[in-house]
């Protein structure tokens, strides 16, 4: 084992995971992060928090996950390369095992025009595929990267993640990116969004073909979809998402929007246990918290 | 070690009863890092600015964090200034060499009811991240932030690394003023609960340009600083300098001035430091004094004792900031036999660590 | 180039008192500017402003020029990009800790502010605008000034407030 997580050990055992997705609040206060992310616990693997999502200041994804992880829910802490350098991401790195923190998720994070602090300095000391390598090296080697070569005794076992976007693997599909980030020392990843689930079974086909998924644990994206309007919005504005229309229509068709759009989503879940090379589902929904927490319950998803 | 009763307590008023954030989660014993009950006139909830406030002699100590992922080697670290400090300081990549990140450093302090003033440095963080971290570590406990400009990437062991100095200490000190008595960010988004801190500066009374440095002192008043903790003070005449112009221009009255002291371990160490750690002034009577002692590392221990008592009787200084790297288990001797306490005990923490932090960090790849 | 820099912190203070002019001279031409066009001017000002500042004070074209209250000692050389002073890392004679070889910049800057007529040294300077690098302060300057936003606003904050002392 790599790391002392829950989420490391039900991975290598084959189990179906469930993780989720939270945002810091923004204040000084411990108990604000639990009434946020109280209701996910028991009810998913592992949470992961975001790190200054959209370019704006939060509170601390490390301080965060320390939160809830002293509170019995276990984190993923995000990381960007935005906002800080090596010296400091290190620092967090070496700091996150010993408060209870052992999987990370290694991102480039929102472009720090689009945030409201436009006049900040982007950092962007390292690429995310430097994130990457630079926790593997610590964990594998206890040591800092050259040209320090300092120990770091005991290493920080941490369960190292990145992040894809499912895709129709056409003429021009290559898996070099995947393959770069398993190098650089990704165990796992979290997706985008894939509502449409043909599109999601050829990606992870042609994944499985090329063996990818024997190297890395694929934990694929999804989300109660809030109403109609927002599928539409989120198949417009973000990248990689395609929510196919019979899906829409089929929200908007019903009577309760909120309510379809959770069993949508429960729906993709059940179908995603069901296709090879799917390690878990990791539900996202903006300040949806709860909303995570009801698909779940309703629909009894961890069986 | 120290008494249970702690004095100070008694002397500035009354320890908040109960944990201010019941944890509904895991219903335990009482949290020993719970903030206080607030006082009047008093920006934070913490201990150290209750001893500042209370006109005690403050006493604070430097703790370098450890190169570990196990939560029990900060602890470790910390234990040996148990009960005779008032707050100690966690650093944020001093020297440019990378450690255990000052917000994992406090938050595990706090929990175990120790006071630690967390080090921001400009250096590694944008504005972004800096106030996320100022967030995250008064939701976790953390009263006193020092802010400081940081020690250039070159010094270190990754000079390779990006400078990113997006702020400066200044900018720092009034970004994090704003939150806290606006209750906003610099962006002028509104926070829920503003962080309650009692903020601090560094500043160098020892190195040039001497006669802008109270002035520069003015400006970090300015800016929001509360207290400062002064570069390690080897020279009393030069400090005496500093402090009548800052007396004339009543930043004393303003801000509370805590002098760095640290052991110097011999001779050649002070000259090692003399001639590669830019900022920090060493006179040759110093070394001169070193040099004659027949045991160097008790010499500069008690070298640090009279400079402690000098600094004592400067007027305008508040306390003293002792910096005894690689020397840590010399803090308790040396404050002992300064008399600085006059018989005071700071507040010491039950050294029982949960249990759930104990488990040795050894994981097998 | 450090050379003409240093000369030029040295004669603060008849550049201080060229500026002045210079400022004068800027609000002249400010109908002028309008009516050609502000985004029109901007890269041939620019470029003009970066070619004789870089040549007088190594200007780093921050965009938010602080020269005259830094002595004509340009902030954005030290390599803390400090815009409020030195820091307490200068060397027993006055160099940087960085670059061991290099003057600290803020060494220069108080010498120099110290001929500097109505040098605002004691002002708490506001943090970079990263999205202003490369642009003209000039017209910035001009724009402000013209739509009465001069100074920025943004901070009042002053070291010697409630001193009685400027």
């Amino acid at each position: 084992m790599k790391s002392k997580g829950q989420l490391e050990a039900k991975l290598t055992a084959g189990e179906f995971v469930i993780t989720a997705e939270t945002t810091p609040p923004d204040g000084a206060d411990e108990a604000s992060v639990m009434d946020k992310v109280g209701c996910l616990k028991g009810l998913v693997d592992a949470v992961n928090v975001t790190d200054g999502a959209g370019a704006r200041a939060h509170m601390s994804a490390l301080a965060t996950c320390a939160i809830m992880a002293k509170n019995g829910i276990e984190p993923v802490l995000q990381f960007t390369v935005r906002d800080r350098n090596r010296l400091a991401i290190q620092g967090e790195m070496i700091g996150a095992p010993a408060l209870g923190i052992h999987s990370i998720l290694c991102l480039h994070g929102d472009s720090i025009t689009k945030g409201d602090q436009p006049d900040a300095k982007p950092v962007e000391d390292v690429d995310s595929k430097g994130l990457m390598a630079m926790a593997r090296h610590m964990r594998d080697t206890g040591t800092f990267p050259a040209p320090s070569g300092r120990k770091i005794d005991p290493a920080p076992g941490l369960l190292i993640g990145g992040a894809e976007t499912p895709r129709d693997p056409d003429e021009n599909f290559n898996t070099k990116g995947i393959e770069g980030k398993i190098e650089a020392g990704v165990d796992f990843f979290q997706t985008q969004f894939a509502y449409d689930i043909e599109v999601l079974k050829r990606y992870i086909g042609a994944l499985n073909d090329q063996g990818i998924t024997e190297r890395a644990h694929f934990i694929v994206g999804v989300g109660p979809i809030m109403s109609a309007k927002s599928a539409r919005w989120m198949t417009e504005n973000l990248f990689g998402v395609h929510v196919p229309e019979h899906v829409i229509k089929r929200i908007e068709g019903a009577e309760d929007e909120k309510a379809e759009g959770r069993k949508v989503c429960a729906e993709l879940v059940e179908q995603f246990k069901e296709i090879k090379g799917i390690s878990g589902a990791h539900l996202m929904a903006p300040r949806g918290e709860k909303a995570i927490a009801q698909t779940l319950t309703e629909y009894n998803l961890r069986g | 070690m120290m008494t249970d009763e702690p004095m100070d307590d008694a002397a500035t008023g009354p320890l908040n009863e109960g944990p201010a954030f019941p944890d509904m989660m895991n219903p335990g014993p009482v949290d020993p890092g719970a903030p206080l009950a607030p006082l009047p006139g008093h920006t934070s909830r913490g201990r150290l600015e209750r001893i500042l406030r209370a006109g005690e002699f403050a006493v604070t100590a430097e703790l370098s964090p450890p190169d570990s992922a196990d939560p029990m080697d900060v602890f470790d670290r910390a234990s040996i200034f148990n009960g005779w400090v008032d707050a100690v300081n966690a650093t944020d990549g001093s020297g440019a060499n990378c450690h255990m990140s000052s917000v994992g450093v406090c938050s595990l302090l706090t929990r175990v009811g120790y006071v630690p003033v967390m080090q921001i440095s400009c250096r590694d963080r944008n504005r972004i991240a800096i106030q996320g971290d100022v967030l995250g570590a008064a939701a976790m406990g953390v009263a006193n932030i020092l802010c400081l400009t940081g020690d250039g990437v070159q010094c270190g062991d990754h000079p390779e690394a990006k400078p990113v100095f997006d702020l400066d200490c200044m900018a720092t000190l009034e970004i994090v003023s704003k939150m806290r008595d606006k209750c906003e960010l610099d962006s002028g988004r509104k926070l829920d609960k503003a962080p309650e801190l009692f903020l601090g500066a560094a500043a160098n009374p020892f190195a040039p340009p001497y006669d802008f440095r109270p002035i520069r002192l003015a400006k970090k008043i300015a800016a929001g600083a509360q207290f400062v903790q002064t570069q390690y003070c080897y020279d009393i005449p030069m400090l005496e300098a500093y402090m009548s112009r800052v007396r004339d221009m009543g930043l004393h009255e303003k801000c509370f001035i805590m002098i760095g002291v640290g052991p110097l371990a011999s001779a050649r160490a002070a000259k090692w430091i003399r001639g590669n750690v830019p900022g920090v002034h060493i006179p040759d009577d110093v070394i001169k004094r070193l040099e004659g002692a027949e045991k160097q590392k008790t010499e500069g221990k008690k070298l640090c004792v009279d400079l402690i008592q000098q600094i004592r009787e400067i007027e305008g200084v508040s306390g003293i900031h002792l910096m005894a790297y690689r020397q840590e288990e010399s803090v308790a001797e040396i404050i002992a036999e300064s008399g600085v306490l006059k018989g005071r005990a700071p507040h010491a923490v039950n050294p029982v660590i949960p249990e759930y932090m104990q488990q040795r960090f050894k994981v097998q790849a | 180039m450090r050379a003409v820099r240093l000369w030029s912190v040295r004669h603060s203070h008849g550049l201080m008192k060229l500026y002045d002019v210079f400022e004068g001279l800027i609000m002249a031409v400010e109908p002028v500017v309008r009516r050609v066009g502000y985004d029109r001017l901007e890269k041939p000002v620019s470029v003009v402003e970066n070619g004789l500042k870089s040549a007088m004070f190594d200007c780093q074209m921050c965009g938010q020029c602080a020269l005259s209250s830094t002595g004509m000692s340009c902030p954005m050389n030290c390599p803390k990009n400090l815009r409020n002073g030195p820091c307490g890392g200068v060397r027993e004679d006055g160099h940087c800790e960085v670059k061991p070889d290099m003057p600290c910049v803020w060494v220069k800057a108080w010498e120099g502010s110290k001929d500097m007529v109505n040098g605002n040294i004691f002002d708490v300077q506001r943090p970079v605008d990263h999205r202003m690098k490369g642009t003209s302060s000039w017209l910035r300057l001009m724009r402000q000034k013209k739509e009465g936003t001069y100074p920025r606003p943004a901070t009042t904050a002053r070291a010697d407030a409630g001193k009685g002392a400027s």
